[in-house]
């Protein structure tokens, strides 16, 4: 009942259980804010230190673990450094399949009963692959721990990839591509990133494409997972009722077989010039599914705190955004529409999306143009600096408040090399930013005369030509 | 399947958790009708406050729906003292949340703050519970937000377009035929004066209570929410809505064309919710069927078959009135909707004829329980939680709740499947995919 169930039925009503992520009938204001401030979210620190310790093993993994006792729950993530940027373009979706395939079949435990052990404790065991890396995050009462953790440690060391699951694995997340197809933020994303990131991997979707999934074999899997899957190459984070002593005694009874080895180097791939582009995909539809942008910034950029003060002033701060205010308060034109700064380990990229009916696509597009506009040629009001400072960093205790998300926390705080003193250092860094440092932002970072634009849509209505 | 020193375990744990978990829901009134149902979670500063208004689409006469909504949305217009947006501005600034959300019996706005500054809650929504401004120019604006909401939502999402199609024939009398967001025409016909009359005639103590979950001291916070709510006047009760739908006779099947790719089903039925006691054999055959990868639906149509890329059911108990058990499922590329909808009855045809194992019935068990416990990670969730069962009449009925899981048999799956389940109660939605020219797909790639 209040579990997260796979799919559901259409409608609205069958969605609100989601709880904060969608209303029946949809909800009045700050989702998108939301939306936009996924990123961030994730690595937001708390307001007050987290409690938390950090060691590494002998083997070279490193092991993050933060105590909680309020509820029987452990949540366990492990991140591996093995994504989409460690894979060729020919052979795009790999790293995705490789991850897909944890789960279905190892040394002692074919495909279902690895779903049905899982499933008998009431447990969930995730997997995702993402351009940087791959997560496999376990959710599992106190009392069933230990097998939980067994099964963990069992499809992240044992798999073996039965050709007949890698076939069945193939035709699922090629025909979830296609499905995909119906919906228009999925065709203007996939456009988007595209076009500002070129051939780089991360312009494309960890999917990849029906071509390069069909040419992926089983020893192209078996090596990505070989030369990567190692402790370390990998980080561990563990938030909930668990001491430090039962913690390593799962570690030493699961996980005492996996050594250590050299780890493949990591190079970065090109990023294309940027050029101005109108991209149209005609669909019958009766809104404009746009988004508008550029490329952005990397996560270790010096200047990620101001432009995230900026963006948030711009369109990732809800109802209280400049770009909210015109086109949804003011004009009426849209129901949603946000702008995000998105950083990942090797580039990022800045955009827009809005919604509106395909007749005033263009009157939004120089709306949002106009607003752009606005933020580079003067500064910001003092009150909207600081109402942006004051959310960015007050909210982070909602956005740690579950054991989920602290688990999740750590392990990327770790990944991107924030330290555990993070909390308190994304505060110092959000307070320094100034409204000279946000019209520099904006001048630097922002170019609204040459942007890629996508426009999923019916173009005899919008009007909007491709270019 | 369970070592003896597990099953004991468990045993222990039914006893212990829903008094160790649960407890501690402190309940007052003010004598103008207003209920206030509290509970401290220490774990972190902050706390959820939600205030329920018992309204929804349910309420509203034919030719209005998504009326309701509508004002939902105007609620967040201000009032003489706090104008528009300064509520949600001044959330932010101390790195709160707030929004809300209407649904077929109920409307809820909610806010997530740091603990100290709850206040602020109480402070607005008492305000905005008798003072709301409605402008002609606000509503004239924010009904074209609401169109284009339902353009983004339901107009160009073909699966959810074909849910509202399938749930409409499957309701012929009772209002939970009408979408929660309305239907364009209706939308497009709400006035001011009728939002003001419904806003008159339903947010009032009498027709609310209030929900606060978090790092709170109650005693003291209950004085606050009676100095800013208690002067306000009890307010009609919601008037007695005695809905029914007469039962189905027989099955009902609509067809919807749409721009798609792969073609889409569902095959729905009218069934009970709480606190009747075959919505909790409804809720573990939700979880036999659907319970993972492991569940029968995936296992049998996606795994082993293929005719699906995937299948679910659907079923939540917390509607007022009978609601609908849903399974679903997308056709595999090049095969018929057919295949998919044959192997769907032939499940049914399973679970009816046999009990589901021990082993299952123990696995669904579990699921639920461990989705109850882990749902009570997120402040939100408890006070969600709490204010569901208090719309059904008793906040209660949720430390009662997986006691009642645990009673439901392996022949009470089977039985309610075998009552519900049937051909004469069921309306079948397939979305009929139409392809895009594909000259018009250039760019896809």
């Amino acid at each position: 009942m209040t579990g997260s169930r796979p799919d559901r039925a259409g409608g609205a009503e069958a969605r609100w259980l989601s709880g904060l992520t969608g209303g029946p009938g949809g909800a009045g204001a700050v989702k998108c804010a939301l939306m936009a401030l996924v990123f961030l979210a994730a690595l937001c620190p708390v307001a007050l230190a987290l409690e938390a310790e950090r060691r590494v093993l002998d083997n070279g993994l490193t092991v993050l673990h933060a105590q909680r006792e309020n509820l029987p729950l452990v949540m366990v993530t492990l991140l591996v450094k093995a994504g989409s940027v460690d894979e060729p373009a020919r052979k795009a979706g790999l790293a995705n399949l490789c991850a897909a395939l944890l789960t279905e079949g190892t040394r002692s435990r074919p495909s279902t009963r690895i779903s049905e052990e899982v499933e008998f404790i009431g447990a969930e065991l995730g997997l995702s692959a993402m351009a940087d890396y791959t997560t496999l995050s376990l959710s599992v009462l106190k009392r069933h721990l230990p097998k939980g953790f067994e099964l963990l440690a069992d499809v992240l060391l044992n798999p073996t990839f039965p050709p007949e699951e890698i076939k069945r694995k193939k035709a699922l997340i090629k025909a979830s591509l296609r499905q995909r197809e119906e919906s228009p933020a999925f065709l203007a994303r996939r456009a988007f990133i595209g076009e500002v990131y070129g051939r780089h991997p991360y312009g494309r979707h960890v999917e990849g494409f029906p071509d390069t999934i069909d040419s992926i074999t089983r020893e192209d899997i078996a090596g990505f997972y070989k030369s990567r899957f190692l402790p370390n190459n990998s980080i561990l984070s563990v938030a909930g009722d668990i001491s430090r002593k039962e913690l390593e005694g799962l570690i030493d009874t699961y996980l005492e077989g996996w050594r250590k080895r050299p780890i493949p180097r990591r190079v970065a791939a090109p990023l294309p010039p940027t050029s101005r582009k109108t991209l149209t995909i005609e669909r019958d539809l009766t809104q404009a599914n746009m988004l508008l942008g550029h490329p952005g910034i990397r996560r270790d950029d010096p200047d990620y705190y101001a432009v995230s003060v900026m963006n948030y002033i711009l369109g990732g701060g809800g109802f209280s955004s400049r770009l909210m205010d015109s086109i949804r308060e003011r004009m009426g034109l849209a129901y949603s529409v946000y702008s995000s700064a998105s950083s990942q380990m090797e580039a990022g990229d800045f955009s827009v999306t809005v919604q509106t009916k395909n007749a005033s696509a263009r009157t939004v597009i120089s709306e949002v143009l106009r607003e752009m506009r606005a933020l580079r040629e003067k500064k910001v009001a003092k009150t909207e600096l600081e109402d942006a400072k004051a959310f960015l960093i007050g909210s982070f205790p909602m956005r740690l408040e579950t054991m989920r998300r602290i688990a999740d926390f750590l392990c990327l705080a770790e990944f991107y090399g924030l330290g555990l003193d993070y909390p308190e250092k994304y505060r110092r860094h959000i307070s320094a930013v100034t409204r000279e440092d946000v019209l520099r932002a904006a001048g630097e970072y922002l170019n609204p005369d040459n942007y890629v634009l996508v426009v999923v849509g019916k173009g005899s209505e919008t009007k909007v030509k491709g270019r | 399947m369970l070592s003896s020193s597990l099953k004991r375990a468990l045993l222990i744990f039914f006893i212990l958790a829903p008094s160790c978990l649960f407890a501690g829901v402190k309940e007052y009134a003010l004598p103008n009708g207003l209920k206030v149902l509290m509970l401290e979670d220490h774990k972190s500063p902050i706390a959820v406050f939600q205030i329920w208004y018992r309204v929804g689409s349910r309420d509203e006469a034919a030719g209005k729906s998504g009326l309701s909504h509508l004002l939902e949305h105007m609620m967040f217009k201000g009032t003489p003292r706090y104008g528009s947006k300064v509520l949600s501005r001044t959330i932010q600034r101390y790195g709160g949340t707030d929004n809300a959300f209407t649904s077929k019996d109920c409307t809820v706005y909610f806010q997530i703050l740091p603990a100290n500054r709850i206040g602020l809650s109480i402070d607005f929504e008492s305000d905005r519970m008798r003072n709301l401004v409605l402008t002609r120019e606000e509503t004239l604006s924010e009904r074209s937000v609401v169109m284009e909401e339902r353009r983004l939502r339901y107009d160009d999402d073909p699966r959810s377009s074909l849910y509202e199609l399938t749930v409409a024939s499957a309701f012929s009398v009772h209002p939970y035929r009408r979408p929660v967001i309305g239907w364009m025409r209706d939308i497009a016909g709400i006035g001011r004066e009728e939002l003001l009359e419904f806003y008159r005639s339903y947010y009032c103590p009498a027709n609310a209570f209030i929900v606060v979950v978090g790092d709170i001291n109650p005693e003291a916070l209950i004085e606050e929410i009676r100095a800013a709510f208690g002067e306000i006047k009890p307010g009609p009760e919601r008037k007695g809505l005695v809905l029914a739908e007469p039962p189905q006779k027989s099955l009902r099947r609509v067809y919807l064309k749409r721009e798609a790719e792969l073609p889409y089903i569902l095959v729905t039925h009218h069934v009970p919710g709480y606190p009747e006691d075959d919505a909790y054999a409804l809720d573990m055959l939700y979880a036999v069927l659907s319970g993972g990868r492991s569940g029968r639906l995936f296992k049998a149509l996606v795994y082993e078959k293929k005719v699906a890329v995937s299948a679910f059911a659907d079923y939540s108990g917390f509607y007022e009135d009978p609601y609908l058990f849903t399974i679903g499922g997308t056709a595999s590329p090049g095969l018929e909707i057919s295949a998919l909808e044959k192997a769907i009855y032939k499940e049914l045809k399973r679970i009816k004829s046999r009990p589901p194992s021990e082993f299952e019935l123990q696995k669904a068990g579990n699921q639920v329980e461990a989705a109850f416990i882990m749902g009570q990670d997120s402040i939100f969730h408890r006070a969600m939680l709490i204010g569901r069962f208090e719309m059904l009449g008793d906040w209660r009925l949720k430390e009662t709740y997986l006691e009642n899981i645990r009673k439901v048999t392996a022949r009470d799956i089977s039985r309610v499947a075998r009552k519900y389940l049937t051909e004469e109660n069921r309306t079948v939605g397939i979305l009929i995919p139409e392809r895009a020219a594909e000259g018009e797909r250039r760019k896809d790639k």
